[in-house]
């Protein structure tokens, strides 16, 4: 019991379990999964659907915060991402063209990580703090998404393209297949090969790692590329899903969210040791939070209000020091009780 | 001597980690006006004693009084304000605030409010020049080296009002002149009342200054001792629990050795770090560096390392010309370095023992070649039981370690790697006797085996008796490579070292 209890998921998992039974409450049926023609359907799934950017994102963002960094430029990546792929769509004779489609995410894909290695060049290479670093994109790219779409609402009429945010496949939405495969992925290469080790030591010690002879900067390199990459499939599925490129507003946020995610999923902001697993479970537990205020019926005024609230919160039941202050008080030894008012004669 | 009552008294204290009973029923104390010494292996419990009576952790079981009153602090700043005042085993300082910042940090002078600049800078130096430390006070702490910053942490210590002194491992990167100066101050305030509890695995330097030992043993206590009537030798058995018959098997000297040249650095030198030196070592050989703090002997072995760029000269590596750009072109021509800073250079401490020993072996197979878990549970398991890593938990967390074992992991890092040249900077600093001697076999087998080493250390003892030859340093020079011969002993070393010319 106790080793579940000590589990670093363990609270992540209540939280999610929680908000989600609150669910149950207002929306009849929440739990249902049903088949309709062939697909799944229902809330649960919905959630997953929904959350799917932001799991990918914060996945990215989660081997970058690992390194003791930090990508402030993820949604900018998002909106040019989706305005470049749109762009070359709706250029295309026949839009319905699956290689002129594949053509144009594979474009958007690149780009993506390209501007992930300009982050980690301006990290690793010049030793710009990240949070400058990637402060630079994240402004400048917003214009680029709005240049590349000529600051129009760029919109499409692709089936091809539609499959990526809003299809399915084999009974699923495709978007849940998309990180799947991220997922194991990252997980492959991080655990299954050696990288994870690696990025864990640059984030815990960057100078007794450089000593050690692991070449940081490749490190950086790699793991800003790879959350750029992340970004641009997030952004491909956010602008498919609607069918059309926003470049002011596609993704817009999606940073600070991806960061709540990291850290509500465990993984510090001082870098070192990282839990994927942890961040999927931190995304779905702000994704069911955003569900949830609508399915409650929070007035729109006040959402963000509400979130901040239960944010507050889930931080709080997840930090060890809290959790002991409120609810161990009691359990220090009696014998050190008189020597512990001494204290306070003593400190004084 | 009739014992005057004791300031300090901790009865039955017990401490409980994750799977470490690190204290069990310690009894301690120390009366005013002595150095008492805590002794024990690495790992013994000392530093967790120290932590629990200054309120850096909760104890399990126990009772601590003070004067005579039962106390418990809640933190460190707590147990400074009652008046123990403690200078822990990992300095832990600010390197980014400056000298004077540290010394007053948290009771600044001030006058109304607000702290008076000039007057901390001008007392900060006064407190040093104590030390014989002549410093720019105003300079950030991590401009200057490891020896440095300890002496700052003890300068710090010594000039809070205070009745306990607590020093644990103070002396584990001084050299002989600083260790003078700091028995100078600390048999000064020994006069004044002062009760201080004195750590170090030097058995030398515990003669020198205590009067007194406490001995533990895994978490146990062995017994209270008036130094003046336990010898080393039974201090020894005292620790380990058994006769140490190990310590003196090595032989006085190294035999001599032919091999080819391995390393051939020609005029290298960096600016403000190193002057321009010429140094060949051969395979096989173990060639020793001598020389005050400061005195250059770690940059010779970044340089050699590629940890800094050169300014001037060229390196020859095998025969091969090469420029060495960073530690991991060093790693991938076999190249070691075992840090002697290890907490800023070494640990990576959220990491397992097992992930910080593979981390250079698995950095130089790049990380698509993972190391296969059995290979790793092989190397760990080996390495674990050769240099008896305390507790033999590899999953258990670095930063969790004593400090003896700490570096014990840190030398295996290197050891899997079976490097050609392996360059220790201190490989000793803060491990018992015991330990001491096996890694100072393990050296000398390694040589057997074909393997260079550059040692580094501020024991001459030690060097002279594992190096073929003999760098020594002076103001960032190397002034002279004596051949270890009958005619160099420690006192033509401490001479040469001092006047800076062949002797
Ligand atoms: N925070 C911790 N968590 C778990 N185990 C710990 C922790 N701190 C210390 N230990 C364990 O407690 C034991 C005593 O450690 P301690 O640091 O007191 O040894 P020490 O006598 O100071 O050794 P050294 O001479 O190497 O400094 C060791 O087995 C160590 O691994
Ligand atoms: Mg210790």
């Amino acid at each position: 019991m106790s080793r579940i209890l000590k589990h670093r998921l363990f609270w992540p998992l209540v939280i999610l379990v929680a908000l989600l039974a609150l669910n149950l409450f207002f929306t009849d049926n929440f739990f249902k999964i049903q088949m309709k023609e062939g697909h799944l359907y229902g809330s649960l799934i919905d959630i997953v659907r929904f959350g799917a950017p932001l799991i990918l994102v914060s996945l990215g963002m989660t081997l970058v915060i690992a390194t003791s960094g930090i990508d402030l430029s993820v949604g900018s990546v998002v909106a040019i991402a989706g305005a470049l792929a749109c762009l070359r769509i709706s250029g295309l004779s026949d839009q319905n063209s699956v290689g002129g489609v594949l053509g144009a995410v594979g474009l958007a894909l690149v780009l993506s990580v390209v501007l992930g290695a300009w982050n980690g060049f301006l990290v690793a290479g010049i030793g710009i703090q990240p949070i400058i670093a990637t402060l630079i994109l994240m402004v400048a790219g917003r214009g680029l998404a709005q240049l590349i779409t000529d600051g129009q609402i760029t919109t499409v009429n692709s089936s091809p393209y539609k499959l990526i945010g809003g299809g399915y496949w084999l009974t699923l939405p495709f978007g849940i297949i998309i990180v799947a495969v991220v997922l194991a992925l990252t997980a492959f290469l991080t655990r299954r090969l050696a990288l994870g080790l690696l990025i864990e030591s640059v984030g815990g010690n960057a100078e007794a790692s450089r000593l050690a002879g692991i070449s940081a900067r490749g490190v950086l390199m790699t793991v800003y590329a790879f959350c750029g990459l992340c970004a641009g499939i997030a952004g491909l599925m956010i602008s498919s899903n609607v069918s059309s490129a926003d470049g002011n507003n596609a993704g817009l946020w999606i940073e600070l969210d991806a960061i709540l995610a990291v850290v509500i999923g465990g993984t510090p902001l001082s870098g070192g040791r990282f839990s994927l697993s942890g961040t999927v479970l931190g995304a779905l537990i702000i994704q069911t939070l955003t569900t949830t205020i609508y399915s409650i019926g929070v007035p729109p005024e006040t959402t963000l209000l509400f979130k901040a609230l239960v944010v507050t919160i889930v931080c709080l039941i997840q930090s060890p020091a809290f959790r002991a202050k409120v609810f161990h008080r009691r359990r220090r030894p009696i014998a050190a009780r008189p020597a512990a008012e001494e204290k306070v004669r003593v400190s004084a | 001597m009739a014992a005057p009552a004791p300031i300090l008294r901790m009865s039955g204290i017990g401490k409980q980690f994750p799977g470490v009973k690190a204290l069990d029923g310690v009894d301690f104390r120390l009366l005013p006006g002595e150095v008492h010494a805590l002794m024990g292996e690495n790992g013994a419990g000392k530093s967790t004693l120290i932590k629990v009576l200054t309120g850096v952790y909760d104890i399990d079981a126990g009772e601590i009084e003070l004067e005579g009153r039962p106390v418990a602090f809640s933190s460190p700043l707590a147990a400074q304000q009652a008046g123990i005042s403690t200078v822990y085993q990992e300095v832990n300082l600010c390197a980014n605030l400056s000298v004077a910042e540290n010394i007053f940090i948290g009771r600044e002078p001030r006058r109304l409010g607000r702290i008076q600049w000039k007057a901390m800078r001008r007392r900060a130096a006064e407190i040093l020049a104590r030390l014989d430390l002549d410093l720019d006070v105003s300079a950030p702490l991590s401009s200057y080296s490891l020896a440095i910053q300890q002496m700052v942490a003890i300068a710090r210590a010594v000039d809070i009002d205070a009745k306990v002194l607590i020093l644990d491992e103070p002396t584990s990167s001084l050299d002989a002149g600083e260790v003078a100066q700091l028995f100078r101050v600390m048999r000064r305030l020994k006069e004044q009342g002062i009760a201080i509890l004195f750590v170090s695995h030097f058995l030398d330097q515990i003669y020198e200054i205590s009067d007194r030992m406490t001995v533990l043993r895994n978490g146990t206590l062995v017994g209270e001792y008036l130094t003046s009537e336990l010898s080393q030798v039974e201090l020894i058995g005292k620790m380990i629990g058994r006769e140490l018959a190990d310590l003196e098997k090595l032989e006085e000297r190294p035999p001599a050795r032919e091999g080819a040249p391995l390393v051939e650095a020609e005029q290298l030198g960096r600016t403000g770090a190193i002057q321009p030196f010429t140094l060949t070592i051969h395979e096989g050989e173990v060639v020793g560096l001598a020389g005050l703090l400061g005195s250059g002997r770690t940059e010779i072995a970044r340089l050699l390392f590629g940890a800094d760029h050169a300014g001037t000269g060229s390196l020859k590596i095998g025969g091969e010309q090469v420029n060495l750009r960073t530690p991991r072109s060093a790693v991938s021509r076999k190249l070691a370095f075992c840090s002697e800073n290890r907490r800023a250079e070494g640990l990576i401490p959220d990491l397992t023992v097992r992930e910080n020993l593979i981390l250079a072996l698995q950095a130089a197979r790049g990380w698509t070649r993972p190391i296969p878990r059995r290979k790793q549970d092989e190397l760990v398991e080996k390495y674990i039981a050769a240099l008896n890593i305390r507790p033999a938990n590899p999953d258990q967390l670095i930063k969790n370690l004593s400090g003896g074992n700490q570096q014990k992991v840190l030398l295996a890092r290197w050891l899997i790697l079976e490097p050609r040249l392996l360059i220790l900077d201190e490989p000793t600093r803060g491990i018992d006797v015991g330990a001491k001697a096996e890694i100072q076999r393990l050296v000398a087998e390694l040589s057997d085996g074909g393997m260079a080493v550059l040692f580094i250390s501020a024991e001459l003892e030690e060097v002279l008796r594992l190096s073929h030859k003999v760098g020594v340093l002076r103001d960032r020079r190397l002034v002279a490579e004596l051949d270890n011969d009958e005619r160099l002993t420690t006192d033509t070393l401490t001479e040469t070292i001092a006047s800076g010319a062949r002797s």
